[in-house]
């Protein structure tokens, strides 16, 4: 296959990016839409230019570094994948494919594709995890009865794998999809529920210390989510979060 | 009352991830605590070690290039394993041996660098552009049947798409694990059934572009279990088609996932036409040495998780990773690091202005000056390329003397190139990807050396490796 490439170029994060042009043939279809980006690279570089920085890691869809926007679309046109789950064959020979960072003010970008996602590490230091200490002596997992139905929603959130891909999606750039997750995966089960209220609360406050925009229940999150996150948890925490700050003795 | 006990935990082949999440989110309440500090971006890049003992790092800021001094009372290597020195591997892009080099270095022991996990079933590779490989579950082939063509000519017409695999007679087939191991058939260990796809495939039986993939058919499974599906279910006197839809149904239940996860990958139903499946280096057994506080041979160095050699031995069975990083983490270590902690209970804190922390971060300085400075003509990949290929072909699943000797030869010529002509675009006090590589490959290839020099030092044959 035959394309152009429109990559979005940027130094680091005080200088000025733009988009660059750059022509890639012979790509095989069956290579990956990140093999296909270490083709590019390994072109630059011979031609003394720098590569295209992007983070990936697992390129199997489960570390959630791959963060590229494809066409205007987080992760590119096929639902239900990372960017490095994605083929060429995706695209059709002589395409011009647009690469850009996801966008967002909460998560500047770094370098070229490289964007900083530590917003979502402060999210999760302000709540996200549950009270107990882990040298080894906690109880047996099994000892605690928990519903099937709760450990099956609480599993479906724990899926999450942090790729911003739901704000970078956004209109408003908001990180609900993620968060609702995030609380939802310990809310659901008993030994999560002890602190649910003080958690809820605290990383919803984290969440808009840094920046990220509210919902309005437009759904695209939904729909780019590569782990298939759901809305529901979206309504779930906004009710434990009311709840929670109507009851709560703290605030 | 009964009973059951599962052998392995397993968590909807998210089992890893799960089990990070749990640890990190333990981290993230001791951050919240102030209790621990994350450097994320960061890379440890040297050791130091003051009087002997390991009193902290340097590292470097992989945002700014900036190298940083950390001091602490003892040191923790748990930086993963080490398979991606054989480039094609089914760890991460990031997976690395630089951490538990640089203590190697140090003085740290290294133990059984060459016991290597070869897994029999992954997702073959489709060309020279392919970056790292995919596993899929080892249970498939409790159901699938190997095979490979019986005649030259057919390998050759299905590698040039002339003909089909479905279009291939019965007799035309070689079933070659049941053919040579016919109590065992199909569920041969790993590492036989690694070692023969590999050998069929070198004698030209190889069934994909590459001619590095075997069948791994599940039609005699479908067959089978859709007679079993209609007797239960009543039907009498099933079509074939019906058999075939009720058996396929079955299959879907079992494996479900894994043929979803290989369509999106190979672009092919797995149901419709054989899956193909090629070998693929999956987890290093060996590493660094660790007494059983998981010490290293230098006081105050501990090292856990896979960069360790400990638990595995030659042969590591399923799912005994993961329970050895819990084991490390959660159960070992924090009883026994506090025993070499108590003789340092009034040390007060480690000044990082003590010439060791100088000489070690001026160390690191002249690498990068030096790699910066080569300024050659072929990127890093080229050089793990080449090093990955020498380490499958002679350092992998079968090896013997001269391929050994002629790993070590070849690997000190790639070692040499590549610090005499490579290429590492940008700065280094900026973000650099090339040049992190280039740091970590560089290690690989000191690594692959003394990783060929264990195997030669071996004559028997033992778990992985033949
Ligand atoms: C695809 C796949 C499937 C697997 N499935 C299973 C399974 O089902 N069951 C099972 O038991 N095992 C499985 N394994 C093996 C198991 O996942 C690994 O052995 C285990 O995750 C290793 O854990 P670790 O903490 O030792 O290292 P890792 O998880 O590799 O973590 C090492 C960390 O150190 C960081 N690091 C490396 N070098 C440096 C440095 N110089 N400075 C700073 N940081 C550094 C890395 O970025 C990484 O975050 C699987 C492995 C793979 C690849
Ligand atoms: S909710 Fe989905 S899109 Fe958002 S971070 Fe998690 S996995 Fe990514
Ligand atoms: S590289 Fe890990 S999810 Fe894409």
């Amino acid at each position: 296959m035959d394309l152009t490439l429109k990559v979005w170029r940027q130094k680091n994060s005080q200088a000025k990016g733009k988009m660059e042009t750059y022509p890639i043939s012979d790509i095989s279809e069956d290579s990956s839409f990140l093999e296909m980006m270490d083709v590019l690279n390994g072109n630059l570089i011979n031609s003394g230019k720098e590569p295209v920085a992007f983070d990936h890691d697992c390129r199997e869809g489960i570390c959630g570094m791959c963060s590229m926007y494809i066409n205007g679309q987080a992760h590119g046109p096929m639902r239900g994948t990372t960017t490095c789950q994605l083929h060429m064959r995706s695209f059709r020979d002589g395409e011009t494919i647009y690469i850009e960072p996801w966008r967002s003010g909460s998560m500047p970008v770094i370098k070229d594709l490289v964007v900083d996602r530590s917003a979502f590490d402060r999210i999760q230091q302000a709540g996200g995890f549950v009270s107990v200490n882990t040298s080894g002596n906690t109880q047996d997992a099994n000892a605690v009865p928990i519903p099937k139905v709760n450990a099956d929603k609480a599993f479906d959130a724990a899926a999450c794998i942090g790729c911003a891909a739901c704000v970078a999606t956004c209109k408003n750039s908001s990180a609900m999809l993620f968060v609702a997750a995030k609380v939802s995966q310990y809310s659901y089960l008993p030994q999560g529920e002890v602190e649910a209220k003080d958690r809820v609360v605290n990383m919803v406050n984290q969440m808009d210390k840094e920046g990220f925009g509210n919902c309005t229940n437009t759904g695209a999150c939904e729909v780019e989510c590569p782990k298939g996150i759901s809305l529901e948890y979206i309504a779930r925490m906004n009710r434990e979060y009311v709840s929670a700050t109507i009851s709560s003795e703290k605030k | 009352m009964e009973f059951l006990v599962s052998r392995t935990f397993y968590a909807r082949g998210q089992t890893g991830q799960q089990l990070l999440l749990g640890a990190y989110s333990a981290m993230n309440r001791q951050i919240a605590k102030g209790k621990i500090q994350m450097f994320s971006r960061h890379e440890m890049v040297e050791l130091v070690k003051v009087d002997g003992k390991a009193r902290g790092i340097i590292a470097r800021n992989l945002i700014t290039g900036e190298l940083e001094r950390h001091s602490a009372h003892a040191v923790v290597i748990a930086s993963g394993g080490y398979g991606n020195v054989f480039f094609l591997s089914t760890n991460a892009m990031g997976s690395n041996t630089t951490a538990a080099w640089k203590i190697h270095r140090n003085g740290a022991f290294f133990a059984n660098p060459c016991y290597t996990q070869i897994h029999p079933t992954c997702i073959p590779r489709s060309g020279e552009h392919q970056s790292k490989l995919t596993l899929m579950s080892e249970s498939l082939r409790n159901d699938g049947r190997i095979w490979v063509p019986k005649n030259l000519e057919d390998a050759e017409k299905i590698r040039s798409k002339t003909i089909k695999p479905t279009e291939l007679k019965e007799e035309d087939r070689d079933y070659y694990l049941e053919r040579r191991y016919p109590a065992f058939g199909n569920l041969v260990p790993r590492d036989v059934a690694s070692r023969a796809a590999k050998e069929r495939c070198d004698a030209g039986y190889g069934v994909n572009s590459t001619g590095e993939a075997v069948y791994l058919d599940f039609s005699a499974a479908i067959e089978r279990y859709g007679k079993e599906k209609a007797l239960v279910s009543g039907i009498k006197q099933p079509s074939v088609e019906k058999i075939i839809e009720l058996g396929e149904e079955v299959v879907e239940q079992k494996y479900g996932n894994l043929f979803q996860m290989y369509e999106k990958i190979v672009a092919e139903n797995p149901y419709k036409t054989p899956m193909m499946i090629y070998p693929a280096v999956h987890y290093t057994m060996g590493g660094v040495w660790v007494d059983y506080n998981l010490m290293t041979t230098i006081p105050g160095c501990y090292c856990i998780g896979e960069a360790n050699f400990s638990d595995h031995g030659a042969n590591r069975l399923g799912a005994s990773a993961l329970m050895q990083g819990l084991a490390d983490g959660y159960f070992v270590l924090p009883y026994t690091i506090g025993d070499f902690l108590a003789n340092d209970i009034r040390t007060g804190p480690i000044s990082t202005d003590l010439k060791e922390f100088e000489i070690a971060e001026k160390n690191v300085s002249d690498t990068i000056d030096k790699l910066m400075s080569i300024k050659g003509d072929k990127p890093v990949d080229y050089f793990h390329k080449r090093l990955g290929k020498v380490m499958w072909e002679f350092a992998g699943m079968a090896r013997n003397k001269e391929g050994l000797e002629h790993a070590i030869s070849e690997i000190k010529t790639i070692r040499k190139e590549f610090w005499e002509n490579v290429r590492i675009p940008g700065d280094k006090d900026e973000m650099n990807t090339e040049l992190e590589k280039a740091g970590r490959v560089a290690d690989f290839l000191e690594l692959g050396e003394l990783f060929a020099k264990d195997g030669l030092e071996r004559s028997e044959s033992r778990g992985r490796t033949f």
